[in-house]
């Protein structure tokens, strides 16, 4: 990592402990922040963070470790996340599972080599009604079918940021 | 792009917005609580706690500083009910809250909404800050002098065990969401060791229409034991997928009447932690006392391999077990080695009578109400589908 995205990451963990607090309770919030700008969670940032709330790293990196939506290896600019669950399962989901793998050139757990997509499968979207669903980044994809796997990865290959696909009003990452 | 295929009318939808919360308003605290304990409402997660009871135990604690806390963490398969009533009738749960925080002599609620609903965030903050805008939210709420109350969003993170009460309160803390022991429970050591009410998002709902329509018209409504309306989640093999609003103690029979599944042979009651009940066993209500759940319903049609419904659903506990305890997080690999020994036709039925007495194990041993209800959808397939799940030979079509 460069230096300079090192000072970054170190000032805007602080930027966000001034907006949640600095305390215990603002480790998932601050957590979700860097998550969501720099799609992980380095060693360094677990580091930063830790001293900071003054607890251990190791604390920090449990908490990583523990939920499906904090990653310490590196993720893609635009995460698939496709649900796996039993009424998207019945209205088709693994030929969408099998389309996006061949669309993609990625298994499920991947990253493309260009840092663009990661494939994973996601438990229960509550979109049990309209299946197959899946999630990009925030976005809800439903009754998602194998042909139109290739329009919603073009629309994410045409947008710059990855932000602007995304419904919050957070500014200034674009 | 999120298009529901059915709606049913709500009762949530005639319910005039801020009449609950005036009305709540109007009444002393003790005479607010029992005006909810004499609805009998009882939680809509799925646990069925007295909601009355519980906001009675948050009342009575001594503390300064208390919680009102909706989980908005819908995990369960099969449910969406609370993604459509945060859509919908956002106004009628944040209502519900800030009477929850008056009947308890609370300051503070908190909406924990799962990471999987994040495209909801900016709605909800939109009406959070129309309601501040209106008094309705903040100092002195709709004109009550001293009364002070406000909601905070926090993002959940792709954890289901959250939505377990004590690992949500974990996870607010900035925790692992690994439960607790209980008790202590919640009303009396939640949230930073403080009392805390933690509710459903359609509980919240349900108390706004209460005061609104009054306890007595409420308890008139569903059985003895489980009294009032509930939202239904209904997926699968179905005509009509998508919400639906039934009293409590309606049969199966009438419900997949309703949703055109009525040829289904088999429907599982409750998600991943319900239990899948059998054709000929329709005529069973839908009711605490019976055949109780937090309002998901999934169909299978005659064509469904009820051991690939198994198998999904163990997978899913297999994946969303915490690993803090062992019945739980040894258990269901266990039972997911015996479903895929099911499927090669090599399980003796001996092996089966011993992965269900596994089973049984992990509902008595498991720390939590999520590893306690993780082998039943397995032992409930297995009670009532033993031929279609033993014998079957290699490559065998299903």
């Amino acid at each position: 990592m460069l230096v300079t995205e090192q000072e970054r990451l170190k000032s805007d963990i602080g930027t966000w402990l001034e907006r949640y607090g600095r305390d215990r309770s603002a480790l998932i919030p601050v957590l979700q922040e860097i998550q969501k700008k720099y799609t992980r969670i380095s060693e360094y940032g677990m580091q930063v963070l830790a001293d900071q709330l003054g607890i251990h790293p190791v604390e920090v990196y449990s908490v990583v470790s523990f939920y499906a939506f904090l990653d310490h290896k590196p993720k893609g600019k635009f995460v698939i996340r496709l649900c796996r669950t039993v009424s998207c399962d019945m209205q088709g989901k693994a030929r969408v599972a099998q389309q996006l793998e061949s669309d993609l050139g990625i298994t499920f757990g991947e990253t493309t080599s260009d840092g663009k997509f990661s494939l994973e499968w996601a438990n229960c979207l509550g979109m049990c009604d309209q299946g197959p669903a899946l999630l990009v980044n925030d976005i809800v994809y439903t009754r998602v079918t194998p042909a139109m796997v290739n329009d919603i990865l073009e629309t994410c290959r045409k947008t710059f940021g990855v932000y602007a696909l995304e419904s919050t009003h957070e500014e200034g990452h674009a | 792009m999120i298009t529901p295929n059915h709606k049913a009318p709500l009762t949530f939808a005639t319910i005039e917005p801020d009449a609950g919360l005036k009305a709540a308003l109007a009444k002393p605290r003790v005479d607010l609580i029992a005006e909810i304990t004499a609805s009998q409402l009882k939680g809509r997660g799925g646990a069925g706690f007295p909601t009355g009871v519980k906001w009675n135990l948050a009342a009575a604690a001594q503390a300064d500083t208390k919680y009102v806390i909706c989980n908005a963490d819908e995990g369960e398969p099969g449910t969406f009910k609370d993604r459509v009533l945060l859509s919908d009738h956002a106004d009628l749960v944040f209502e519900g809250m800030t009477i929850g925080g008056y009947a308890i002599g609370s300051k503070i609620g908190i909406l924990y909404l799962r990471g999987e609903y994040t495209y909801l965030r900016a709605h909800l903050d939109a009406v959070l800050a129309a309601r501040r805008a209106k008094g309705l939210l903040g100092k002195n709420v709709a004109g009550k002098q001293g009364f002070e109350f406000d909601i905070e969003i926090r993002m959940g993170s792709g954890a289901y065990v959250c939505g377990e009460e004590t690992a949500l309160i974990e996870s607010l803390e900035g925790h692992r969401g690994e439960p607790r022991n209980r008790p202590p429970f919640p009303v009396d050591t939640g949230l930073n060791k403080l009392p805390s009410v933690v509710n459903n998002v359609e509980t919240f709902a349900w108390v706004t229409s209460i005061l609104v329509k009054g306890s007595a018209w409420f308890k008139a409504i569903g059985t003895q034991r489980s009294t009032g309306l509930k939202i239904f989640s209904v997926s699968g093999d179905c005509k009509k997928p998508g919400i639906y609003e039934f009293p409590m103690g309606i049969t199966v029979a009438k419900m997949l009447e309703a949703v055109g599944g009525s040829d289904a042979k088999a429907v599982q009651i409750g998600g991943a932690s319900g239990h899948c009940v059998p054709a000929s066993e329709f005529g069973r209500v839908i009711a605490f006392e019976d055949v109780s759940t937090g309002g998901s319903v999934i169909v299978f049609g005659a064509h469904r391999d009820m051991l690939h419904v198994a198998k999904n659903f163990l997978e899913f506990f297999v994946e969303e077990s915490c690993g803090q305890c062992t019945p739980c997080r040894d258990g269901n690999p266990k039972l997911l080695g015996g479903v895929e020994l099911l499927e090669q036709g090599r399980c003796s039925m001996r092996y089966l009578n011993e992965l269900s007495s596994l089973g049984e194990t992990m509902q008595i041993a498991s720390k939590c109400g999520l590893g306690q209800s993780a082998p039943n959808a397995f032992l409930s397939i297995v009670k009532h589908f033993k031929d279609e799940l033993m014998g079957r030979t290699q490559g065998e079509a299903h």
